[in-house]
């Protein structure tokens, strides 16, 4: 599939994403999240918060953010 | 044995890495009717700790927000989980985001191996584990009965473990109660808390007599007809099968032994006896 130029296809939780964020802070910006709210991890690793906006992307990065839920 | 359990345990508060402990219960905050009736469980069961989870959010979703602050009314410590990871890498990636999400270096550990049984993976558990507790966190390791598994997680610094009584969600209680009174005879002084597979208030009373510490459980109480008495059954249960453990259980014997005093019987006659 052809992206337009300075947009790259990625995986955020698991579903095929293009963007045309450049850092990790952008894409979760960019998707609507609070940025308090949310963790993330590129690739299997955990970006802390303070690290989102210096972690930059490249296609196919597989990106999560994740929430609080129920659990046992 | 029981002697020692005893002034170990009852005389000294229950400690989590020098955390006291209020509650035996720790309860976990899934698979409940509804958000109220979670809540108003939690408080039913008395617990002081409650289990929480991660997972993925919708772009634009605020259900993380909202369970958040559910949770943060209750008031009480809140222990996330790993629930789902099923390596290593997986598992050290959820618990650091867990503890910037929730604000709490506790984990509870889970690396699951068997899709079937949900038996945690020993090999990747006691890896994950000393991995997170050189990143400081406090480790409560999901196990089996498995004693050398047990030493090896202590030797990776864990102060608390958490075998199984049997698989997650099963409800069967405590399929091997030799194995856990060896692994509760064996470190005396170690905090265990029974976690899964506890199906009725009586499986945790069992678990409390053996000198088990605490009882972690979630669908016993969230699947019940009615969660909140389920939850006063459960806190019942612990609270007197640990007050029974205090005490000091009888020996049990193969042959009957008369409890009303044989001497004095009225028409006894040692010759016809």
């Amino acid at each position: 599939m052809q992206l337009q130029a300075g947009r790259i296809a990625i995986l955020v939780n698991g579903e095929r994403t293009e963007t045309g964020a450049v850092s990790l802070g952008e894409l979760v910006a960019q998707l609507g999240f609070s940025e308090s709210q949310v963790a993330t991890a590129l690739n299997g690793d955990f970006v802390p918060r303070q690290s989102r906006g210096a972690t930059l992307l490249a296609a196919d990065d597989r990106i999560e953010i994740v929430a609080p839920r129920q659990g046992g | 044995m029981n002697a020692v359990d005893r002034r170990l345990g009852g005389a000294k508060p229950l400690t989590f890495y020098g955390v006291e402990v209020a509650s035996r219960l720790l309860l976990g905050t899934a698979r409940y009717p509804s958000p109220q009736i979670m809540s108003d469980a939690v408080k039913a069961a008395r617990a002081s700790i409650v289990t929480v989870a991660l997972r993925r959010e919708q772009a634009r979703g605020d259900t993380g927000v909202r369970f958040l602050e559910l949770i943060k009314a209750l008031g009480l410590r809140v222990m996330p989980n790993t629930a789902g990871c099923r390596t290593p890498k997986e598992a050290i990636a959820t618990a650091q985001m867990a503890r910037e999400l929730f604000a709490t270096d506790w984990i509870k550990l889970e690396v699951i191996g068997n899709d079937d049984t949900l038996q945690p993976d020993l090999f990747g558990l006691v890896e994950a584990a000393a991995a997170l507790i050189k990143d400081g966190f406090k480790v409560f390791p999901y196990t089996t009965e498995d004693l050398v598994a047990a030493e090896r997680l202590l030797a990776a610094g864990c102060e608390v473990l958490m075998p199984w009584g049997a698989p997650i969600g099963t409800g069967r209680g405590l399929a091997n109660p030799y194995a856990l009174k060896s692994l509760r005879q064996y470190f005396p002084a170690v905090p265990l808390i029974i976690d899964a597979g506890i199906g009725a208030p009586s499986h945790a009373a069992c678990a409390m007599e053996m000198g088990f510490d605490a009882v972690l459980l979630n669908t016993a109480v969230a699947a019940a007809a009615d969660p909140v008495r389920m939850a006063r059954a459960f806190a019942a249960a612990i609270e007197a099968g640990r007050i029974a453990y205090e005490a000091g259980l009888m020996e049990m014997r193969d042959m009957a032994a008369p409890s009303t005093p044989v001497a004095g019987t009225p028409f006894f006659d040692l010759d016809k006896a």
